[in-house]
């Protein structure tokens, strides 16, 4: 009978030893790691956008509501970006010489919109949906932290399918009344969940058992 | 030495070996992103097809959206023959004057601060003066004249004359009713600065001065 293995498939079963070893080490880095960093998530990357506008100064230090930005959020899917002419409301007549702005005169001028940059995505088979959330006491600051004080935007929360569920799962952790809903310095208090509890059988939010973690209220 | 046999059975591992190349490289396969990003448009999603760039396309000229069509006249404008109505079109209620607040707190307050002095950290900080709507004239002023200037904006000046828009509209951010609340809200706070012991209900005027 002849041989199989030929001679140096000794040293080949040796190298692959190691070799299995390496593979586990990198793959442990791969999914454990890289694709949990937030390097890859893009998470605490601030962003600069074309015309440099700060949140904290309007929110934070003009103290605006969300709303009257992003008036959409409390009725429709999407929290809306400003209309040009909602940034023009005021400056037109503040700052309305300022290099800063120009982008933003020239999109009211010609009706080209400027070409925000996006922060926060989630993936086309997601319905997230701004308006029942932040109805049923879910605030802003849960997701997109406290962006009263960024001058420049970034995303805080990693806004994966782990992160939606960990609420959808135990809404009660993280509900809040509806008046504190755009209250960017929220801070839950001590007996939240003896609180949230109540909130969220006040405003019906998980009717049914499990209704939360239904596929089809997120995906369709 | 090797014989035909032991060839041939040699080709048996060679051949695993080879498909296994394959078949790792079927595992890539997986990785494609065309759920994450579908051929759909979502809000803002950019576009080839226009030649703007835009997937939000703005009205086909001459067409209306279905809730522009504006046929109930005073609801949507405050005026009558051109002229501000003094009535509400529909009735005021707790609940209205709560709505009320909190639109005006969003919207109004800014420039025209919480009260409506006409005073706050925005109006300090260029030439804007917001009306303060305390003043007589504002007192006097039939309700309907806060949702025209609301849903029209408010000029200063004649526009054709060097007047420029001091207010611009809110029509797109307010809706009417919210416009009609607003306003009545306005009214409540005309009257809450102008009050009197005598507008104290009976029952709480023990309740004064604490």
């Amino acid at each position: 009978m002849g041989q199989i293995f030929p001679r140096n498939a000794n040293l080949l079963i040796r190298l692959s030893i190691f070799a299995s070893l390496l593979l586990a080490v990198e793959l442990t880095l791969i999914l454990g790691v890289y694709f949990r960093s937030n390097y890859f998530r893009q998470i605490n990357v601030a962003v600069q956008q074309p015309v440099p506008y700060s949140h904290q100064l309007h929110v934070g230090v003009l103290g605006m509501d969300c709303r009257y930005c992003h008036v959409a959020v409390d009725k429709s899917w999407a929290a809306n970006i400003p209309a040009t002419e909602t940034c023009m409301t005021c400056h037109s007549q503040i700052k309305s010489d300022s290099p800063k702005l120009t982008l933003v005169r020239e999109s009211y001028a010609t009706g080209q919109p400027v070409d925000w940059i996006r922060i926060h995505k989630v993936p086309d088979f997601v319905y997230f949906n701004h308006s029942i959330h932040v109805n049923k006491g879910i605030g802003c600051s849960e997701c997109h932290g406290q962006v009263d004080t960024m001058a420049v935007v970034w995303q805080v929360q990693p806004l994966y399918m782990g992160f939606c569920l960990n609420c959808h799962r135990n809404p009660e952790k993280y509900i809040r009344p509806r008046d504190e809903v755009y209250n960017m310095g929220y801070v839950h208090p001590a007996d939240q969940l003896q609180v949230g509890a109540d909130l969220v059988k006040q405003y019906g939010v998980n009717n049914d058992k499990n209704q939360l973690t239904n596929c089809s209220i997120c995906h369709r | 030495m090797q014989t035909l046999r032991s060839r041939r059975s040699q080709s048996v591992p060679r051949l695993v070996r080879y498909a296994s190349i394959g078949l790792l490289a079927m595992l890539l396969t997986a990785c494609h992103t065309d759920m994450y990003s579908q051929p759909k448009f979502q809000t803002y999603e950019p576009s080839s097809f226009f030649a703007d760039g835009r997937s939000t396309r703005p009205n086909v000229p001459g067409t209306l959206a279905v809730d522009q069509v504006k046929t109930d006249t005073y609801l949507n404008t405050g005026l009558i023959d051109g002229q501000p109505g003094d009535v509400m079109p529909f009735p005021v209620t707790a609940d209205l004057l709560a709505r009320g607040q909190q639109q005006f707190t969003i919207y109004c307050s800014v420039c025209h601060g919480v009260a409506g002095f006409g005073q706050s950290a925005i109006a300090d900080r260029g030439p804007i003066v917001p009306a303060n709507f305390h003043q007589q004239r504002l007192r006097d002023i039939p309700i309907g004249h806060f949702v025209d200037v609301i849903t029209n904006g408010f000029y200063r000046g004649d526009p054709n004359n060097g007047g420029y828009q001091s207010m611009y509209s809110y029509a797109s951010r307010v809706k009417p009713e919210d416009r009609w609340a607003i306003a009545a809200y306005i009214r409540a706070l005309q009257l809450s600065q102008n009050a009197t012991v005598d507008d104290v209900p009976p029952e709480e005027l023990a309740n004064l001065g604490r």
